[in-house]
């Protein structure tokens, strides 16, 4: 049964990352092409895990956190670039 | 398979299940709602959501599954948790910046500008660049 959920999640979240490239893509502005970054972040952390249960290894957590963290840095860092002219002031 | 495995395995598999769908909804409305003040609903709230349902799914996994004890998941969660706000909350500054700016492919949204605070204040956003200035914000 876990398998077949398992196989659920991978089609689910391939097909949202593939959504996010098209907005990413599509934009028109570019707050929207930062969603969509920050987004795609969240959905490769979703896919790892995934990819972690699938294969009974422990050793993609650490892979997904360190993807969260940078994931959130560099969402923050755009906008402040945009905000500011600036990131690090 | 015992009873408590089996009822284990159907939690394991409807909390990814949910988890997945709920990220897959919320990739689905940024790809279709209108302007970026709506498209921000969907991944703040919906696969932020998802994400916890999948992590917590694998926690049950690996701590029932496999035998091991692993609370880090949480870890991840949690990070999220607070860390999805703050970002979405950059994001609307940003684009709020890019309207007062005046950029074209920023659309305010059907609800309208957001209301000016009061007399004094505003949003903590920066006024449009003046032309003669060197770090235009709203200091003035």
């Amino acid at each position: 049964m876990i398998a077949y959920a398992v196989l659920f999640a991978f089609v689910c979240l391939s097909l949202a990352l593939a959504l996010n490239l098209w907005r990413l893509l599509k934009g028109p502005s570019v707050g929207d092409r930062i969603v969509a970054l920050d987004t795609m972040v969240i959905n490769a952390i979703g896919l790892i895990i995934v990819i972690g249960i699938a294969t009974v290894n422990d050793i993609f957590y650490e892979a997904a956190l360190l993807l969260a963290m940078v994931g959130f840095i560099g969402t923050v860092a755009y906008c402040k670039f945009l905000l500011r002219g600036d990131i690090v002031e | 398979m015992s009873g408590a495995g089996l009822f284990v395995d159907i939690a394991i598999s409807a909390l990814l299940v949910l988890g997945a769908s709920f990220a897959l909804i919320g990739s689905w409305g940024m790809v279709r709602l209108p302007t970026l003040m709506e498209r921000l609903h969907g991944p703040t709230k919906a696969t932020t959501l998802g994400l916890g349902g999948i992590l917590v799914g694998s926690m049950l996994f690996f701590t029932f599954d496999q035998g091991g004890w692993t609370m880090h998941e949480l870890l991840i969660s949690l990070f999220l948790f607070i860390t999805a706000p703050i970002s979405a909350n950059m994001i609307a500054k940003v684009h709020l910046h890019q309207l007062r700016c005046g950029s074209k492919d920023d659309v305010a949204g059907p609800a309208g500008d957001p209301p000016v605070p009061s007399e004094t204040a505003n949003w903590a956003t920066y006024e449009a660049p003046h032309r003669d200035s060197v770090a235009a914000t709203s200091e003035t």
